[in-house]
């Protein structure tokens, strides 16, 4: 307790220049380094600014439909026999997903810096159709790149976002899934940087995005918190969300940092196993690297290539994770754990019938890790887990692999 | 006085402008490479740059992209590129290489370890297209223990402020990226390029090479008189993907151009 006290109590990360310890940092090609000064200075500026904030306030209640509720899971709780489980709702946000909380944040910035012109990468699509969402409403141009392989998975997401206006530009090269988007969406920025903002969907990439990213999903962590003051008089025991880039595990852990009391468990993809070669789990079992702009722990090979990641959950088939992360892990203040394929579906399934609520796959393995934690806990104890999305987008792959044609 | 600085020095004193073709290391596949280098200086190049294959290169546009995953699909390792440089060496003791490529590789060798096998290899230079000045101290330390150049790129986007920092932290020479976009892309604005080159060079002594977008002798020749040194890579690397598998082939259609080219701009 002492020692996670003192990693917790003056903690500031990141420094001046984007670095979470020796993580983090400003890793790109030349010609992107002056547009990210612009969009530091500009994200600097505006935090700062009340006009600003009013307006993402506002757009957060009235359009995102926030604050989610945080929901406490009587039945499932009661069926795991231990500590009591709280959800924080992100499902029931417009778009169905957390996602819109950074994207709405980031569309209003981009308007502010006179940007006509919004790019943004997409794996199972929900941050390309939050992007496409906020660009419908703010009259902006949108293009989204994704993986050919994840378009032919996420025939629905595609759809929406054309429905919406924005342009899907299928990615062709390297593995042709979420990690090439970003390659791909780097390359058009880079080759429209006058009048284009590119929103990034998760706490990666070079500064300022992991800090920019982090401070405009923390709207979770604030709410949960002040929820569970109002609900149960005390913090919470432990809290839990699952781990691809990592932004809404950092939008639930950021306003916890200061408590030491409170336990923050990080999920991540284990695929079919830590042991095979097919998981997307960096920082249970990946080492530090450098890709797309930040030093972090990475799913590498020894010689430094980038290696294909595997995951039942789009969202989480990412072979990054954000550095804050990196950095949370390394000082110890924060845990990961990982959970595979079978384990989320046992959690996608038991939710469901419980609850009578359909999770993401991403968000069931941060489920499936609170079915293993909450036994070892007492029944005056407490959990809040992030249900980060909902699972309407998931149905077709559930169905799959149970063999079921719809 | 490094390989690279007395290129520069020997062909100023010619009145001759340097030529830098790049390749992919291992494109289309790893015999290829060596033998290449060496029908590329034959054929008019003064410096080389060796791209290392990368399996996630940002600022690359699609003509090197599929290089390198050509190359990787060989497997080919940042230590098989400096083994080809090793190799090439043997034959040729003065034409300065120039390692192009990306930083996760060299992190992941340790940057000690990388300086010291890069140098041992006959390796003179070193660009990492996402290593900025601001994230370099370590590795230029390791750099100058070995007497290594670390070329940094300065963009259109750079500012003079910048640039002044950029070209303090860096030697060899200054890569001016000539357009805003990845690498084989756009088209040249020869007067935008001069009136850079000639902002960067009241900055420093350090000379200035131009690439991105050259693509023929007239590019060629164009940025030859604006600029120190013409990068020319996509246009090469084309050209190598049209004649695989054979080596021969490869050798030829390579050389041509880069010949057309040094014969361009030596006649300007």
């Amino acid at each position: 307790m002492e020692q996670v006290k003192k990693q917790t109590e003056d903690y500031n990360q990141p420094d001046a220049r984007g670095h979470f310890g020796p993580y983090g940092g400003l890793f790109v090609a030349e010609t992107l380094m002056g547009p990210l000064k612009e969009l530091r200075e500009a994200y600097e500026h505006y935090f700062q600014d009340k006009t600003f904030l009013d307006e993402l306030d506002s757009e957060l209640q009235h359009y995102v439909g926030r604050p989610s509720p945080l929901y406490y899971a009587r039945r499932w709780s009661e069926t795991l026999g231990g500590a009591r489980i709280y959800l924080k709702r992100e499902d029931l946000n417009h778009t169905g997903a957390h996602k819109v909380n950074n994207t709405v944040g980031q569309a209003l910035l981009a308007k502010r810096m006179g940007k006509t012109r919004i790019i943004a990468e997409t794996g199972a699509g929900q941050h390309g159709v939050a992007s496409a969402t906020v660009a419908a409403r703010l009259g902006l141009e949108c293009v989204v790149y994704m993986g050919e392989e994840d378009i032919q998975r996420q025939a629905m997401n595609v759809y929406r976002m054309k429905l919406l206006g924005a342009s899907v530009v299928p990615v062709t090269s390297g593995s042709r899934t979420l990690k090439d988007a970003l390659n791909e969406a780097m390359r058009d920025w880079v080759t429209n940087v006058d009048n284009t903002f590119y929103i990034i969907g998760t706490v990666a990439g070079p500064h300022p995005y992991p800090a920019m990213v982090r401070d405009f999903q923390a709207v979770i962590g604030r709410e949960a918190r002040e929820q569970i003051l109002q609900y149960e008089g005390r913090l919470p025991d432990a809290l839990i969300a699952c781990v691809g880039g990592g932004s809404n595990a950092i939008g639930l852990f950021y306003p916890f940092i200061g408590d030491a009391s409170v336990k923050l468990y990080g999920v991540e993809a284990a695929g079919y196993g830590l042991d095979t070669d097919h998981h997307a789990a960096p920082l249970c079992a990946g080492k530090p690297g450098v890709l797309h702009g930040n030093r972090t722990y990475l799913m590498e090979d020894s010689h430094g290539q980038i290696i294909p990641t595997h995951s039942i959950s789009a969202g989480l088939d990412y072979p990054g994770v954000g550095p804050e992360h990196a950095w949370l892990k390394d000082s110890g203040r924060a845990s990961y754990v990982a959970i595979n394929d079978d384990e989320a579906l046992q959690g996608f399934h038991d939710l469901t019938r419980i609850e009578g609520i359909l999770p993401a796959l991403e968000s069931s393995h941060a489920l499936a890790y609170a079915t293993k934690l909450a036994p070892t806990m007492g029944k005056d104890e407490i959990i809040i887990v992030n249900l980060s999305g909902r699972g309407d987008k998931d149905i077709h792959t559930v169905a799959d692999h149970e063999g079921i044609t719809l | 006085m490094s390989r690279i600085a007395a290129c520069f020095e020997r062909c100023r004193g010619a009145g001759r402008k340097v030529l830098i073709p790049y390749i992919t290391a291992g494109d289309p596949d790893p015999a290829v490479t060596v033998p290449l280098m060496h029908a590329m200086v034959k054929a008019g190049a003064d410096i080389i740059e060796l791209g290392v294959p990368f399996s996630d290169p940002m600022a690359e546009g699609p003509v090197i992209q599929k290089a390198m995953e050509r190359a990787l699909a060989h497997a080919v390792t940042l230590d098989d590129v400096l083994e080809m440089v090793r190799r090439f060496r043997q034959g040729d003791p003065d034409t300065p290489v120039v390692l192009m490529g990306y930083l996760n590789p060299v992190e992941i060798k340790g940057y000690a370890d990388f300086a010291h096998s890069a140098a041992a290899a006959g390796v003179d230079g070193v660009l990492l297209v996402d290593m900025p000045p601001e994230e370099a101290d370590d590795l230029l330390v390791e750099l100058r223990k070995h007497e290594l150049d670390m070329i940094f790129l300065v963009a259109p986007t750079t500012g003079t402020e910048r640039i002044k920092s950029i070209t303090a932290a860096g030697s060899g020479f200054i890569y001016y990226v000539s357009l805003k976009g990845v690498t084989g892309a756009g088209h040249l604005d020869i007067e935008g390029v001069k009136k850079r080159v000639t902002g960067i060079h009241e900055l420093t002594a350090l000379p200035v090479g131009v690439g991105f977008g050259i693509k023929d002798a007239d590019s060629a020749s164009a940025i030859a008189s604006v600029a120190d040194a013409v990068v020319v890579g996509s246009a090469l690397v084309k050209r190598v993907e049209a004649n695989a598998p054979s080596a021969e082939a490869i050798n030829q259609a390579v050389s041509s151009l880069l010949a057309e080219m040094r014969q361009a701009m030596d006649a300007a």
